[in-house]
């Protein structure tokens, strides 16, 4: 993640001004939801003799691309800026942030894809961004927390989704909190594994809200990619809105067939973390088959965050027919500008991780 | 004879247990005679004090008959409120052994105004007895409290707490804090002492947070759902808060908040809380142990899986000593005994989740 001071190259006079004059540079936008010495932030052999989680472009080479054999890898840089109320001030950052990541990361490694990094609460303001952004092809992805101020199938926010559907950009969740609401619906709970824990509910409730609102009826070519979400919460969630919304299909005419349906089609999500039981594959062999699509999970290492130990990213339990898919096609098919850059030979892997 | 096809008794083999029955008054003054003077008044004239922007009604409108069986309507008052009604609909017509009572509002478990709560409490619990229990042995109340005052909660509970006919403790998952923090701690020790289990069931009022980290859903499919994730909120509160492990013959029942998703919360507890064991080392046991051990889940709304059989795996990792059936008679989502299950279940299956399994941990004789 680049520091504030990192941007400042990036950011024109008045927020260059600002920054310094307000010691807002010497701020360490770390969100509240990835604390950097917490376990889960990052695996002990992917930090720094400090302590601190890597991420330098040295470090995603050699921890992150080159074990995995990914000829392809989308960053997702978790970044601060998204929760600063300031809309102006959250946007001038966003931009700054993904200047950076074209400079210092894409250039320099052509492996790398990444995601643009927009603040939600101002839609226009981040289909400006967006705007800014799309003639570059290695943007892939427009970047959202999976807890902020709204639900995002709501309407206000359609521009955005709008934008990323003219430019074959997905719409990437990541999991993290803006902490503009308490994590649960019964208010704050007191550790952050409870907070963790909670956000796979958070991205449950984003995928109701893109269902009832009918995101996917008005951006029939939309695709949605949860990120580090959890994925065997997805049967409940498909058999429980498709006999919901046999009882409540007057109140949302435009879903005009079985939500599990829709779901199957428009939504994507990442592997990491695989939230199975670690001695019984057939429980996550199970969940698969309830799933009832190879074609939703996306390769993901979540680097640095610590989900899985040494090269072990691919869980016992998933069958060997759903792995090309899950290593190449899946994201070839939702990732439209991955096709569109030549050069991908047939046993290379595409993944998804965190840059901090 | 023409007797109506509904009234006629079905011809079921197994008599259950229906873990989700709403009563209900005709109207408030049904509660008078329940109330002291000072708080008849305070009722009629300011009311409930709710965290809600509309009075009397809610902000998702239900999609049937104000969520109600349309055909559960007496001649008099809403649906729930007809004794003679609900026997010869439900009880008898589908064989109900023992039916669990779930008062929820009016009970003070939303209510702000602390004393206002305690006095509603009190009065709910006496009006279950008198309007219901008494004269119908089949049907067991449930101790509501408000769960913002955990020292009236506790007299409450061991005001009830000689008497057999109330069955379990109801507070509200949509509390003020999650439902592990420390406050509420007393009503668990009451509870473990009183020999009840403490029932959860989904509440349409909430507690003064969004039903989802990211503010509240448009519409009411999605509030229907935030009945599920709100539940798995407060299941991991309990666990991670150390409820569980503090009280270790504590009995909690999730009621309405779905079942499915139980396995896939557990590995993901499990899972994380390895990880960050050092933040809560006062979590001695996986995740999925204590909720193996002190949890009981409803099955309505049960899930339909496309494959129905897909349901069977859900119930074979929660275990089927751990599950029992609910209608949530006279709501309009009601599941049917004989339309619940879309796949075979063997007779012993059947047993338990129909009926030993609640006649258990109720100790139903």
């Amino acid at each position: 993640m680049p520091s504030a001071q990192t941007l400042l190259p990036y950011l024109d006079e008045y927020w260059r001004d600002q920054l310094v004059n307000r010691h807002i540079d010497k701020s360490s936008f770390i969100l509240t939801s990835y604390p950097p010495n917490s376990p889960l932030s990052a695996r002990p052999d992917w930090r720094q003799a400090s302590g601190a989680p890597c991420g330098s472009l040295d470090d995603i080479r050699r921890q992150a691309l080159d074990p995995f054999g990914s000829s392809l890898a989308i960053c997702n840089v978790l970044h601060g800026a998204v929760a600063l109320f300031n809309e102006d001030m959250s946007a001038a950052m966003c931009s700054a942030i993904n200047d950076w990541v074209a400079k210092e990361l894409l250039d320099r490694e052509p492996r790398l894809r990444a995601s643009i990094v927009v603040g939600a609460h101002n839609p226009a303001l981040a289909v400006k961004e967006i705007e800014r952004k799309v003639g570059d092809k290695r943007f892939v992805q427009v970047l959202l927390p999976a807890m902020g101020e709204m639900l995002l199938g709501r309407r206000i926010y359609w521009p955005i989704y709008a934008a990323a559907e003219q430019h074959g950009l997905a719409i990437g969740i990541h999991a993290g909190s803006t902490y503009q609401h308490a994590p649960m619906a019964s208010g704050w709970p007191a550790h952050r594994v409870e907070d963790y824990v909670a956000q796979s509910g958070a991205f449950e409730s984003q995928l109701l809200s893109f269902l009832a609102e009918g995101v996917f009826q008005k951006f029939p070519t939309l695709r949605l990619v949860l990120l580090e979400s959890g994925f065997t919460w997805l049967p409940t969630l498909l058999w429980r809105t498709n006999k919901t919304w046999r009882g409540v299909r007057p109140e949302v005419p435009w879903i005009d067939r079985p939500p599990a349906e829709i779901v199957r089609e428009h939504v994507r999500l990442t592997l990491q973390p695989v939230d199975a039981p670690k001695n019984d594959p057939q429980a996550l062999a199970r969940t698969l088959e309830h799933i009832g699509s190879d074609r939703m999970l996306l390769f993901s290492t979540d680097y640095p965050h610590w989900q899985f130990d040494g090269e072990d990213v691919l869980p016992d339990g998933l069958p060997d027919s759903a792995v090309r898919r899950l290593l190449i096609d899946n994201a070839l098919d939702t990732y439209p500008r991955l096709r569109e850059m030549a050069g991908l030979g047939d046993n290379r892997e595409i993944k998804q991780e965190a840059v901090r | 004879m023409n007797v109506p096809l509904r009234h006629t008794p079905a011809p079921v083999k197994l008599a259950i247990v229906d873990c989700d029955i709403h009563p209900a008054y005709r109207s408030p003054a049904d509660l008078h005679p329940f109330l002291p003077a000072r708080w008849r008044e305070h009722m009629t004239t300011f009311g409930e004090h709710l965290r809600q922007g509309l009075s009397g009604q809610l902000a998702w409108p239900r999609m049937m008959a104000s969520g109600m069986r349309v055909d559960s309507f007496p001649e008099q008052g809403p649906p729930g409120s007809d004794l003679e009604l609900m026997r010869r609909q439900h009880l008898d017509a589908n064989g109900v052994e023992y039916g669990m009572l779930m008062q929820l509002s009016r009970g003070g478990m939303e209510e702000r105004n602390l004393d206002f709560a305690a006095a509603l409490s009190r009065a709910i619990n006496d009006w279950q007895l008198e309007t219901f229990v008494k004269p119908e042995p089949r049907l067991r109340a449930g101790i509501v409290v408000p769960q913002e005052d955990a020292a009236f909660a506790v007299s409450e509970i061991e005001h009830r707490a000689d008497d057999a006919r109330f069955a379990q403790i109801l507070i509200s998952p949509r509390s003020s804090d999650p439902l592990g923090h420390r406050r509420y701690w007393p009503i668990y020790e009451a509870a473990q002492r009183a020999r009840r289990p403490i029932a959860l069931h989904v509440q349409g009022f909430s507690g003064g947070h969004a039903s989802t980290g990211s503010g509240w859903p448009t519409y009411y499919m999605q509030e229907h759902y935030a009945a599920s994730t709100g539940m798995q909120n407060t299941l991991t509160s309990l666990v991670f808060e150390g409820v569980l492990e503090r009280f270790p013959d504590l009995k909690v029942v999730l009621i309405e908040g779905g079942f499915a998703w139980a396995p896939a919360l557990c590995w993901r507890m499990d899972k994380h809380w390895e990880r960050m064991r050092q933040e809560t080392p006062h979590v001695k046991r996986p995740p999925s142990d204590y909720v193996r051990q002190n949890c009981w889940f409803t099955t309505q709304p049960i899930e339909e899986p496309e494959k129905p059989e897909h349901l069977r795996d859900i119930i074979d990792w929660i275990g089927w000593d751990r599950l029992m059936f609910s209608t949530d008679y006279p709501h309009w989502d009601f599941d049917h005994p004989r339309e619940v299950f879309k796949f075979q279940l063997s007779e012993e299956q059947k047993a338990l989740v129909f009926r030993n399994n609640a006649k258990a941990l109720y100790a139903l004789a």
